[in-house]
């Protein structure tokens, strides 16, 4: 299979960074009480992670190893400014619907945990598509959280009143514990998916070295195991 | 269940006590209550009575065919939740909320976690508050008993207060919960309970105390406080949900720090919070603290002598 193709499904399906490397739950349970929402989160979290993961992989022969997370975080947060200006001027309605969540799409587990495992070490197309991916698989995930949270909690989705009338809407699919609910009932769904497919379910980032039973792209080697950001 | 295998906790002796026995006394104590309630509040309670119960059972049952466990179906357990459940939803609930409490009941608080004896927070109480965030406007609206005036005002909602406690919220004849209305029937179940050997009175008493004590505190009304214990869902909470052999913790110190925490969160949701209620929120948080408050209490092995 194509490298980038390969790279595109790997963040989609295979590692889709909420649902099977668990990370950037933050958002994820807090901003998807509507469908629109989730869109509008993972759009913006793809563009910074599309963003971030080509100035990494430019700079990663320039960065020094020992200051590399400072850097990255500079990388990260100076798009994310882009990104927040754009946002309020021409989207202020996402603006308000995000709130802080952001601004804190600096610190999103995701765009670190590719800058360090995926672009530090990759060219800057396949870092790009690798960003593309993981980017869709973030919006993909949000928004069948915020469609499912919004239609049991408001009866509506995308605004459209789907439920109304049928039944009243169960009120704590919108709080939190719901949210916790449906996330964790997604991620119970995709394991047990990826056990039928087969597919050993990838516990950890560690490479235990086996090179031949490894799905992961990477340049030969790697020096040290990146820490679960 | 084999029944050479019966072992009581450590020290292990030999016991005739099993789940279903157990159960059987709650259910016996819980009864009455119901029978009351069919009176009062009329035929739409024995229905979401008969709902939960039945929704319960089948939910315990579906879940261990479809797993392919044991079926635990005979140990009662899942009748005692589902009337638990029913006593604490107000009468005109509609059906299939009551439903939908029940299947929460079961598979996401108990069977998700192991079942019995593995749910770290108690089925009934959750699913109640699970409906109560839901549902808030279904969950807290009351009957007049013996009539069928729809009231949104319990002896708890401010301004009625001032009202003398009397006898008949002792017999149960104001608006409430199914199950919460007769402190009298309550109070007989977990007399009865207690002398079973059931339940252990420290948690009730405590709750209760505590309850009571803080109210007093904060209201300097004794007509008031006395009220507080009467109505709501205080004495069902404290005799039949805090008990919970799952949910509790297993020494007398840890029982009394329960009952006490319960009853303190209680007053304060209810005078302070913006809920008119506060014993299942209440009950929930003290049971999340139950693997915490277990380790308090210096723990002597049995037979073990006092280091002089």
């Amino acid at each position: 299979m194509n490298k980038y193709v390969k790279t595109l499904k790997n963040g989609i399906i295979d590692q889709n960074p909420t649902l099977r490397l668990v990370l950037g739950t933050c958002p994820t349970l807090a901003i998807t009480t509507q469908a629109f929402n989730g869109i509008g989160m993972g759009l913006a979290a793809t563009f910074v992670l599309v963003c971030s993961n080509i100035m990494v992989s430019l700079l990663r022969k320039v960065i020094p190893e020992k200051v590399r997370i400072p850097c990255y975080i500079t990388i990260i947060a100076s798009f994310v400014t882009v990104l927040q200006m754009i946002v309020k001027a021409f989207l202020p309605e996402i603006d308000k619907a995000l709130g802080i969540y952001l601004p804190l799409i600096v610190v999103n587990c995701i765009i670190l945990a590719r800058a360090e495992m995926f672009a530090a070490k990759n060219t800057v197309l396949v870092s790009a598509v690798d960003g593309l991916g993981m980017g869709i698989g973030f919006t993909a995930v949000l928004t069948l959280m915020g469609i499912i949270r919004e239609l049991l909690g408001a009866g509506t989705v995308f605004g459209l009143p789907l439920l109304s009338g049928v039944l009243p809407p169960m009120l704590i699919f919108i709080l939190p514990p719901g949210g916790f609910f449906v996330f964790g009932v997604l991620i119970a769904l995709a394991n047990s998916l990826s056990k039928k497919s087969g597919k050993k379910v990838k516990e950890s980032f560690e490479c235990d070295g086996n090179c031949a039973a490894c799905s992961e792209i990477c340049p030969n080697e790697v020096k040290e195991a990146p820490e679960n950001a | 269940m084999n029944k050479l295998l019966k072992v009581a906790c450590s020290p292990h002796k030999f016991t005739k006590d099993n789940t279903q026995g157990i159960m059987l006394d709650v259910i016996l104590a819980l009864l009455p209550i119901g029978v009351l309630a069919v009176v009062m509040y009329g035929l739409s309670s024995a229905v979401l009575i008969a709902v939960t119960v039945a929704t319960c059972v089948f939910c315990e049952y579906a879940w261990c065919r479809i797993l392919k466990k044991p079926n635990s179906t005979t140990d009662l357990s899942a009748v005692v939740t589902g009337l638990l459940l029913a006593y604490s939803l107000p009468p005109d609930l509609p059906v299939w909320m009551a439903i939908i409490g029940s299947v929460v009941a079961i598979i996401v608080v108990k069977q998700m976690y192991g079942g019995i004896g593995h749910n770290f927070v108690n089925p009934a109480v959750c699913a109640r508050i699970v409906l109560m965030v839901s549902f808030p406007q279904a969950m807290t609206t009351w009957r007049q008993p013996l009539s069928n005036i729809v009231t949104s005002a319990t002896p708890l909602t401010p301004g009625i207060v001032e009202k003398p406690a009397d006898i008949s919220l002792f017999l149960g004849n104001y608006s409430g919960c199914i199950g919460e209305t007769s402190a009298l029937l309550i109070i007989i179940g977990g007399v009865y309970l207690v002398l079973r050997k059931v339940i252990n009175p420290i948690i009730p008493l405590s709750f209760i105390g505590s309850a009571f004590i803080l109210n007093f505190a904060i209201t300097g009304n004794f007509n008031a406080s006395v009220l507080a214990i009467l109505s709501g869902a205080i004495l069902l909470g404290a005799v039949f949900m805090a008990t919970d052999y799952v949910t509790s913790p297993a020494g007398g110190i840890g029982k009394l720090i329960f009952g006490t925490g319960c009853g303190l969160i209680t007053v304060l949701i209810r005078q302070f919070g913006n809920m008119p209620e506060g014993v299942s929120f209440a009950i929930l948080i003290m049971n999340l603290l139950v693997p915490a408050i277990d380790k308090i209490p210096p723990r002597k092995a049995f037979g073990e002598k006092e280091d002089v």
